[in-house]
């Protein structure tokens, strides 16, 4: 076969496996339009009011009328969720790496984190915006609370899952502890870690918003309020897919880096 | 670790009359090897003793539960003894190790997933002061363990015998003096361990270093070994370390030969003493 005719097989090849793709997307996006159909008809043919619940083509219309709102009060709850979750598994990571080197602070502090937890995140809110007043602060450290506790979990168990005989093999080797932590249980750890990260990313936007409700007058959190109260349906709900498009966005984050970092897969036993 | 209990005993107590110690790479001198204590505690190692001479390849057989993974830890430094002396080329296990004087091969390849072949080849060289540059001997030896070209695979992408003979390789970077083995073939096939039995008796014949190898197989106690240590349960000592008269190199042919058959025999008659 010569060079040319090589080269002319690439591009069917290229285009049949863009088809594919879209063969294997078309289920999806069938059942989301279908949906879309259904809501749009269903609100028709009962006449549900507008401020009950609105049509699709209503949240449309609010997404373009209210736009601007929309964007102004976006970016101060992607800037908690984002800080939130950032501080929230930095804590975390670092407790759980203080742990796993230290049994004492493990027995000590470990039962706290467990209490912490076991408090509904409803509940703190209010507190922490007495203490820190209405500013960005109380919604960040909600947050990061919300992130916290499944990553320190995680990690924990993460660092803890290298096999005996890994660890034998780092002491046949005379490895420092150091060692071990960077060469095997950092790198055991990141698919615990992930997981993790995974739930936080969206958690972290559930945090905000809660403590947004509580006392804000900005953020996605506040604009569901307000929309609620005043019977604006359309900008309710145009509300919520924003918000829900932002835990998308970093979950989808969370998951590329995670495809990036973590290129290897355990091989089973034999 | 809580410190080598040594007792002081008098020479000469090796089962082959064995006395010069520069002529030992391992030698274990009535060593007791107890685990937990009070009413739990289970006497794995009882009263053994036995000279490995420098250079030989002995085999290491018995019932399950016997006490062979301990004999190989203990010397390893993994296990503490409880009672009695382990010198390890003049040295106390714990110094041997730290002078990169021996190697262990697991059951298991325990390679780390996320390097490649030759970076897990590598691991020796950059931990515990290795602080040897790569001169080219990784590559080398993953030829040598048959898998040139396959430098660059991930563990998850080899074979369990591929695996394997990485974590040979890997043994082999830090140039051990002493090789121990627990069962590294006990998990593949028979063709495959067939043919890495081969390739090790190559591979020691080359490097003349010292190997202990544990095995559940007799057929490859016997083929491996220029002796066999016999080991009996509860509590774990010494049954036999007897000598298989048998010429280097040796052939997987040669395991149908009438000489072989009787060590064999003999062999399955002791184990089914213990
Ligand atoms: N870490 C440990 N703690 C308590 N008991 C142990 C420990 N390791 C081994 N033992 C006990 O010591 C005895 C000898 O175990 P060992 O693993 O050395 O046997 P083995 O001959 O290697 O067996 P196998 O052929 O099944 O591998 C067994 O009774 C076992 O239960
Ligand atoms: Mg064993």
């Amino acid at each position: 076969m010569s060079v040319v005719s090589q080269d002319s097989n690439v591009r069917p090849a290229g285009l049949f496996e863009f088809a594919e793709r879209v063969r294997y997307r078309l289920p999806v996006v069938a059942a989301v339009v279908g949906l879309l159909a259904a809501w749009q008809f269903i609100v028709w043919f009962f006449s549900i009011p507008t401020y009950m619940a609105p049509s699709p083509i209503d949240v449309v219309g609010a997404f373009r009328s209210n736009g601007w709102m929309l964007f102004s009060n976006f970016w101060p709850t992607l800037y908690e969720a984002l800080l939130g979750f950032i501080f929230g598994n930095a804590v975390a990571i670092l407790l759980a790496v203080w742990f796993v080197h230290s049994r004492l602070a493990e027995r000590a502090f470990y039962p706290i984190a467990v209490f912490i937890n076991t408090i509904p995140i409803i509940a703190v809110a209010p507190i922490l915006v007495l203490i820190f007043g209405n500013g960005l602060a109380p919604k960040i450290i909600i947050a990061a609370l919300i992130c916290f506790f499944p990553t320190l979990v995680n990690m924990v168990r993460g660092l803890k899952a290298v096999s005996p005989a890994t660890l034998d093999l780092m002491r046949i080797l005379s490895a420092s502890n150091g060692e071990v932590f960077w060469k095997v249980r950092l790198q055991s750890s990141l698919p615990f870690l992930f997981a993790a990260l995974k739930i936080a990313s969206t958690t972290c936007v559930i945090g905000a918003i809660v403590a947004e409700w509580i006392g804000s007058n900005f953020g996605l959190g506040a604009l569901i309020i307000e929309a609620t109260y005043n019977f604006r349906a359309p900008l309710l709900y145009a509300t919520v897919f924003t918000a829900a498009l932002l835990a998308v966005t970093l979950f989808s984050l969370v998951s590329f880096a995670e495809a990036r970092l973590i290129h290897w897969k355990t091989p089973d036993a034999h | 670790m809580i410190g080598q209990a040594a007792a002081v005993i008098p020479s000469g107590v090796s089962p082959d009359g064995m006395t010069s110690p520069d002529q030992a790479a391992v030698s274990v001198r009535n060593l007791d090897v107890r685990f937990g204590d009070g009413e739990n505690a289970v006497t794995a190692l009882s009263d053994v003793s036995v000279e490995i001479k420098a250079g030989s390849f002995v085999t290491m057989i018995g019932p399950s539960g016997c006490g062979k993974s301990t004999l190989l830890r203990a010397i390893a430094d993994l296990v503490p003894a409880s009672e009695g002396e382990i010198v390890v080329l003049g040295h106390t296990p714990a110094d041997a190790r730290r002078d990169r004087n021996f190697s262990f091969v697991f059951q298991e390849a325990t390679l780390l997933p996320w390097r490649s072949a030759i970076d897990n080849v590598r691991l020796p060289l950059e931990v515990g002061g290795g602080g040897t540059v790569d001169d080219g001997e990784p590559a080398r030896l993953l030829e040598v363990v048959g898998l040139a070209g396959r430098e660059n695979a991930l563990p998850s992408e080899l074979s369990g015998g591929m695996r394997q003979r990485v974590a040979i390789a890997r043994a082999l970077v830090t140039k051990p003096k002493i090789l121990l083995m627990d069962e590294p073939f006990g998990a593949l096939d028979e063709i495959t361990r067939d043919k890495l039995n081969e390739e090790l008796l190559r591979i020691w014949q080359e490097t003349g270093t010292t190997i202990v190898f544990v095995t559940h197989s007799i057929p490859e106690a016997a083929f491996l070994g220029q002796q066999v240590l016999v080991l009996a349960s509860h509590p774990g000592r010494v049954k036999e370390f007897m000598a298989v008269d048998l010429p280097y190199p040796r052939r997987l042919t040669d395991r149908d030969t009438l000489a072989f058959v009787e060590i064999s025999a003999h062999l399955r008659r002791l184990l089914e003493e213990c």
